[in-house]
């Protein structure tokens, strides 16, 4: 296992991936969105003056929208990281090198997966100062920061391998990244409009059946694996009533969250790992 | 050293080889000529384990490429014909890189690294970027890639496509050298006269299937049926040339006019040849160099494929 994770893919990613200019533009755009939206935040509640009031209840407020906005940056960053990192190799007439050397398979895709996800990390613990404000004003508990963290790397790892397995199937890089930005949009957006889909159909059969119960399973899971939705469910549990109670399910959404993007994690990277090679055996 | 039994690989409808039989002893050099499209890639990433062949197999030193190909991965050093290096990183770091995909200790790596720079003649360009060096240059540090795991079998792809003339010299030196440390070399090349100076033997593939095999004076024995003779004269040009017309195993004579060169192509056996030799020496004929034409393995490579084609 250490030598799956510890590896000299990871290893010369991480030492080429900081000698890039590209990286530290990255980040720098990265803090640049948070700065304009924590500064903005600010003045407009403080009312553009040094006497202006900024209360809890506002402070997790910000907190709140400044969770989203880094979910969302985490889903935009992540495909531009790994959706090139076996095509681009290819392109580059590298990877039959590095192909023919005895790193396995696993070690090669996990290599580049962790090469791309601490990259992220870096980018989320850079953001850090700038997400700390909100504890000057109360109103967020350490355990609600800790857990939003721990959602953004579930989704940053589970983006990342759909990214690698997608640049190991495909040939080209551009065709890679158009394809793991549409997965981005589906699980984003997409699932968000299949869960109000499935909630008028509920409505208008609950409307048609006055005595029924909602029970809508599916309606759940799309709502479920929303990354947006997750992120409005930890932080509110008004919204997550509402949601349960909009379906008839009580079942706890981060769950089906957790095991939706574990499997998906798991099942990427047995793609990719297996698709990387030529299979000797079975293809004969 | 390398056996291959039976291998073919199919794309599509497109069988790129048909039933490969080939096999390389240890140490030997052997140079692989085919025209484009002739397989040798597709062979020599069968080899490589790139690539599963549709039926067949091939072994490198008793492995199986199609059921021990991480094995195989460890006594082979490959050189595709096309490659790219990554952009930021130095000579010395990107030895490192391969060094550590082969697991070889740090440590080791530290002592490696200079002697195979060494070895390849870029001593000089330790820290330089990899992406800055010349293609030449670039083409030798593959290669010293190739040799940072100690690999008994190289299997270099066209090493020296798109070189100039100084780059293949230093290329063809260094093959030279890694044949007197014992290893086996696969090697493939349209500069056949190049392949002739360094190889041991010689496969020459067409359409997917071996013609022949063998040394290379061996193979080129195979032609001697059709010499192409040239004599030199210092008078007397009509003379010998009625003299020769003579002979029933003469054709096509050619008369370089002013030059006293008359070339001519000569059917008969070796000591027919003599005979006609002595015979124009007896007749007074004022021949001062009678030369028979060496074939280049160019030459053999075209008679042969033709004689393919008409089978």
């Amino acid at each position: 296992m250490k030598g799956i994770i510890f590896n000299p893919v990871l290893l010369k990613e991480l030492k080429l991936r900081f000698r890039t200019f590209k990286s530290f533009s990255g980040l720098m755009f990265y803090l640049s969105v948070l700065i304009i939206f924590v500064s903005g935040f600010l003045l407009v509640f403080t009312e553009f003056s040094l006497t202006g009031f900024f209360k809890p209840s506002e402070s997790f407020m910000m907190f709140s929208v400044i969770s989203v906005l880094q979910m969302g940056l985490v889903m935009f960053m992540a495909p531009a990281l790994t959706a090139g990192s076996i095509s681009t190799e290819r392109e580059k007439q590298t990877l039959n090198i590095l192909l023919t050397t005895t790193q396995t398979s696993a070690q090669i895709i996990v290599g580049k997966l962790l090469s791309s996800v601490a990259f992220l990390i870096l980018m989320l613990i850079a953001g850090l100062p700038l997400y700390s404000i909100v504890f000057l004003f109360g109103g967020v508990s350490p355990w609600q920061f800790i857990t939003m963290f721990f959602y953004y790397l579930v989704t940053l790892i589970a983006i990342g391998s759909i990214g690698i397995m997608i640049s190991t199937l495909t040939k080209r890089t551009i065709v890679s990244m158009i394809a793991t930005y549409g997965t981005m949009v589906f699980l984003g957006f997409i699932t968000l409009f299949f869960y109000f889909i499935g909630l008028s159909l509920e409505q208008l059969f609950i409307a048609q059946n006055p005595n029924t119960a909602p029970f809508s399973p599916i309606t759940y899971f799309w709502a479920s694996i929303n990354p947006g939705v997750l992120i409005v469910t930890l932080l509110s549990p008004d919204i997550k009533s509402a949601l349960t109670e909009s379906v008839g399910i009580s079942f706890p959404n981060w769950i089906i969250y957790l095991i939706f993007y574990v499997l998906i994690t798991a099942l990427s990277l047995t793609i990719a790992i297996r698709k990387l090679r030529a299979n000797m055996k079975t293809n004969r | 050293m390398i056996e291959i039994q039976n291998l073919t690989k199919k794309f599509g409808d497109f069988k790129a080889l048909d039933g490969l039989n080939m096999t390389v002893g240890e140490g030997i050099v052997f140079g692989f000529v085919g025209a484009n499209g002739a397989g040798k890639t597709t062979a020599f990433s069968i080899l490589a384990t790139l690539l599963a062949p549709t039926s067949g197999d091939a072994f490198i030193d008793g492995k199986s490429v199609v059921k021990e190909p991480q094995e195989v991965r460890r006594i082979i050093g490959y050189m595709p014909d096309f490659f790219g290096v990554y952009d930021q990183l130095k000579t010395d770091e990107y030895l490192d890189f391969y060094g550590a995909c082969y697991g070889i200790p740090e440590r080791e790596r530290k002592v490696l690294i200079p002697q195979l720079l060494e070895l390849v003649n870029l001593s000089d360009k330790r820290y330089e970027y990899v992406d800055l060096l010349s293609r030449g240059m670039k083409q030798r540090l593959c290669l010293a890639r190739c040799l940072i795991h100690d690999p008994k079998v190289l299997i270099l792809d066209e090493p020296a496509s798109g070189l100039d003339p100084r780059a293949r010299v230093e290329m063809r030196e260094i093959i030279k050298h890694l044949k007197a440390m014992g290893k086996t070399i696969l090697i493939s090349s349209h500069i056949l006269p190049e392949l002739a100076e360094m190889c041991d033997e010689i496969g020459v593939i067409d359409k997917g299937k071996l013609i022949t095999q063998g040394n290379v004076e061996a193979i080129q024995a195979q032609l001697q049926g059709d010499r192409h003779i040239t004599v030199k004269v210092l008078n007397e040009v009509e003379k010998t040339v009625k003299f020769l017309e003579e002979d029933p195993f003469v054709s096509s004579i050619e008369v370089m006019e002013g030059h006293g060169e008359i070339t001519f192509i000569y059917k008969g056996s070796k000591e027919e040849q003599m005979q006609l030799l002595r015979k124009a020496i007896t007749a007074g004929l004022s021949i001062y160099a009678f030369m028979e034409e060496e074939k280049d393995l160019e030459d053999v490579y075209m008679a042969i494929t033709k004689g393919a084609d008409t089978k």
